[in-house]
């Protein structure tokens, strides 16, 4: 996989989600529970706006510094016998992670959940060299098992219910039990731990590094993360570089923000702090630790208008109060980041050629923006992205451009706007019902029509109103 | 005090009653409204789409019409957000950066200036029936006003103020939105209609046209009796 899930063009990935009930039945209700876990834990921590100031200010002060902390965190790492790749591409970051499999002659690869080893294509690179790699979160394995693409990303599988992962168990695993989640948890966790036993080396993702420290932590709700980074004595982290704090005081604020409004937790069950190879005075620790950071793309988006994009802490809030996320799912955006920080970073990362379509996949209505624990305006910046479509990339299409052509000279002029507001009704006439509707109307109108009823224009302007009132009440005063 | 009514191009070709309303209420609560006849559009339906050149141009034609206003008021939460984000759009620009200041400053949306500035929240009118009220989007996220809507209708004799479901949610219009992502568009509009229905209430209130046109549209569509009003037209009623 890649940042691109697939080839189906936007229309039909729109529809396919609009019409599978059982994805949007899912969907929604765990939006429900998620949205109203947040404000209530917002709400207990008091200052909710003060807690997303500060972790405003650490997101802007880290990437303003980005450099120093990344070498500081690479020279920390590396005190503690673990080895540093910076990785520029997806390639060469796999290409490093396949010479580390091989060297070690892995027959094995065990990961935990990891949104930056989907973006760059991990699974596949590992599986070119024959050698098998499993899932160990939850809803990855269970993706893993459907060879599906994420939907979310904190809780890959949102679109699923437990219906179908009983089908799935059942079909691929010979699972014959019920599918209360309890039981389902329970047969996924015994068949992964044959898996962690027998796995030559762990991979994980990292919410974030502790420049200082040279620690990885990982907030997760199954604890596997503990498993892949002890039990395999090879183990390898893959980071995103603005995946990054700098000092544990840091990432205490973010933990909180991430928890609270990622699924609305105090805290996740797990955090998992990890780092650096086993020293030789040390008792634990694996014998072989790597640490790959991944740019991808991301060093472009700094210092560009973007940059806040990159504040980005994974909670996914914004994913969580979208209503059009809600309606056509994760999928249709076709990039492994979907939602509003899906519409504004795919682009970034994959190109506009692609993804024209996503960022004019919102309503601009502002949810976003304001569930985002680190205040980044992911609304404003899908304006932006519009504006270099249509000035920069060239891509609106030339009616819309005539069209709007045509409303700067409308609006700038006083006295075509007057005539407007007198030619409106005629113009409209041969469509309106009933004195008052539009049930089918012409050109433009017609996808909105197509939908709902459009009023038709007043018989009388405001303006016409107006005019005529004060030039009675001047008769008056004569 | 002197007040400059922005009616908005909607209402002044649409939803005339809106302008008269919001007259009215104005004028009752002592203010002197004029209306600088030079003024277009905020510039919104360019500006989100991503044409921000063309939006300039009609922005800079409403720096114009309100440049000796005192006070510029208008019945639309999500038009008004939109003169307040003018100084960012100019930022820079010496020739107009003053001016999209100055009209920011100086502009409410029509509740938030009753509320705020006139310190009103008793219009005086009566409406009776059973109300339900939809916050817009860009009213409560970019304009940020949530409570003035709410605080003059539960002064309102005779109305009785349901609470919509999930009614912070977008109602699918999102301008240019509505008909280019149509098939999205109404399946939000879809949920929103049924949210209203949920109610059980009479009337959908409102203060952003744009959306009221959007639920009203699809709630006749539906066959749905509820009736759509902006809010100006309950606080004008007696
Ligand atoms: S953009 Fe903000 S709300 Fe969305 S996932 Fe990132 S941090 Fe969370």
């Amino acid at each position: 996989m890649s940042v691109k899930i697939g080839e189906a063009p936007y229309k039909e990935r729109i529809t396919k989600g609009i019409e599978n009930d059982f994805m949007r039945e899912a969907v929604s209700s765990a939006q429900g529970r998620f949205r109203a876990g947040r404000l209530t834990r917002a709400e207990e921590l008091g200052n909710w706006e003060d807690w997303r100031q500060l972790g405003e200010e650490i997101r802007t002060h880290t990437l303003e510094n980005i450099d120093f902390y990344l070498q500081q965190l690479s020279d920390a790492v590396s005190e503690k016998g673990g080895n540093v790749y910076f990785a520029e591409t997806a390639e060469d970051a796999n290409h490093y992670i396949q010479n580390v499999v091989k060297k070690k002659n892995a027959k094995k690869v065990v990961k935990a959940k990891s949104m930056v080893t989907e973006e760059i294509g991990l699974n596949d690179a590992i599986k070119d060299l024959g050698v098998e790699v499993v899932e160990s979160d939850l809803g990855e394995w269970i993706l893993q098992l459907d060879e599906e693409a994420p939907s979310h990303i904190v809780t890959p599988a949102l679109h699923k219910n437990k219906k179908q992962i009983r089908e799935t168990f059942t079909k691929k695993r010979g699972y014959d039990q019920s599918d209360d989640p309890e039981e389902l948890a329970a047969f996924a966790r015994k068949e992964l731990r044959k898996d962690f036993l027998a796995a030559d080396v762990g991979i994980t993702g990292c919410n974030f590094a502790i420049a200082e420290s040279g620690a990885i932590t990982l907030v997760t709700n199954e604890g596997n993360a503990e498993m892949v980074t002890t039990l395999p004595d090879t183990v390898v982290t893959v980071m995103g570089m603005e995946r990054i704090v700098p000092t544990w005081e840091e990432m205490e604020v973010l933990v909180s923000l991430l928890t609270r409004s990622a699924v609305g937790q105090k805290l996740t069950s797990y955090i998992t702090a990890y780092g650096g190879a086993r020293l030789e005075d040390e008792i634990d620790g694996p014998d072989d630790y790597h640490l790959v950071i991944v740019d991808n793309g991301r060093s472009k988006i700094l210092g560009t208008e973007f940059q806040a994009a990159l504040h980005c802490i994974r909670c996914a809030s914004c994913i969580n109060v979208c209503p059009v996320y809600r309606h056509v799912g994760g999928h249709a955006y076709n990039s492994i980041y979907p939602g509003p920080i899906g519409a504004v970073i795919t682009p970034l990362l994959d190109g506009y050629d692609d993804h024209q379509e996503l960022p004019y996949a919102s309503t601009l209505c502002g949810a976003c923006t304001e569930a985002c624990p680190v205040k980044i305006p992911l609304h404003e910046m899908l304006i932006r992205h519009r504006q270099i479509l249509v000035e920069r990339e060239n891509k609106a299409p030339m009616s819309e451009k005539i069209l709007m052509n045509g409303f700067a000279k409308w609006s700038s002029s006083p006295a075509a706007y007057k005539i407007s507001t007198k030619l409106a009704r005629p113009a409209l006439t041969p469509w309106i019902k009933d004195k008052d509707r539009i049930e089918n109307g012409p050109g433009p109108l017609k996808g909105w029509t197509d939908v709902r009823d459009f009023p038709a224009p007043s018989k009388k302007s405001f303006r016409a109103w107006f005019k005529e009132r004060e030039s009675d009440s001047h008769e008056h005063s004569k | 005090m002197k007040v400059s009514l922005f009616i908005t191009c909607l209402s002044d070709m649409f939803f005339t009653d809106v302008g008269k309303n919001t007259v009215e209420i104005l004028e009752r609560a002592g203010c002197e409204v004029d209306f600088p006849a030079s003024q277009t559009c905020c510039g919104q339906p360019a500006f989100n789409s991503g044409y921000l050149k063309e939006a300039k141009q009609s922005m800079k034609q409403m720096m114009r019409s309100f440049r000796d206003s005192e006070y510029v008021v208008g019945p639309s939460g999500s038009c008004v957000g939109m003169l307040k984000e003018y100084p960012k759009i100019f930022a820079g620009d010496s020739e107009w950066e003053e001016a999209a200041k100055d009209l920011a400053d100086k502009s409410y949306e029509i509740t938030q200036f009753l509320v705020d500035v006139l310190g009103i929240t008793d219009v005086g009118s009566t409406f009776k029936g059973r109300v339900t009220y939809h916050p817009s989007c860009h009213m409560t996220r970019i304009l940020g006003v949530k409570d003035q809507p709410r605080t003059l209708l539960q002064h309102v004799k005779g109305v009785e103020l349901i609470e919509l479901p999930v009614a912070e949610d977008c109602c699918g219009f999102g301008g240019t939105f509505a008909v280019k992502n149509a098939d999205i568009s109404r399946e939000m509009v879809k949920e929103k209609s049924r949210h209203v229905s949920e109610t059980g209430a009479d009337y959908l209130v409102g203060g952003d046209m744009g959306c009221l046109m959007n639920i009203g549209g699809r709630m006749r569509r539906e066959g749905k009796q509820v009736e759509v009003v902006h809010i100006t037209e309950i606080l004008n009623t007696h």
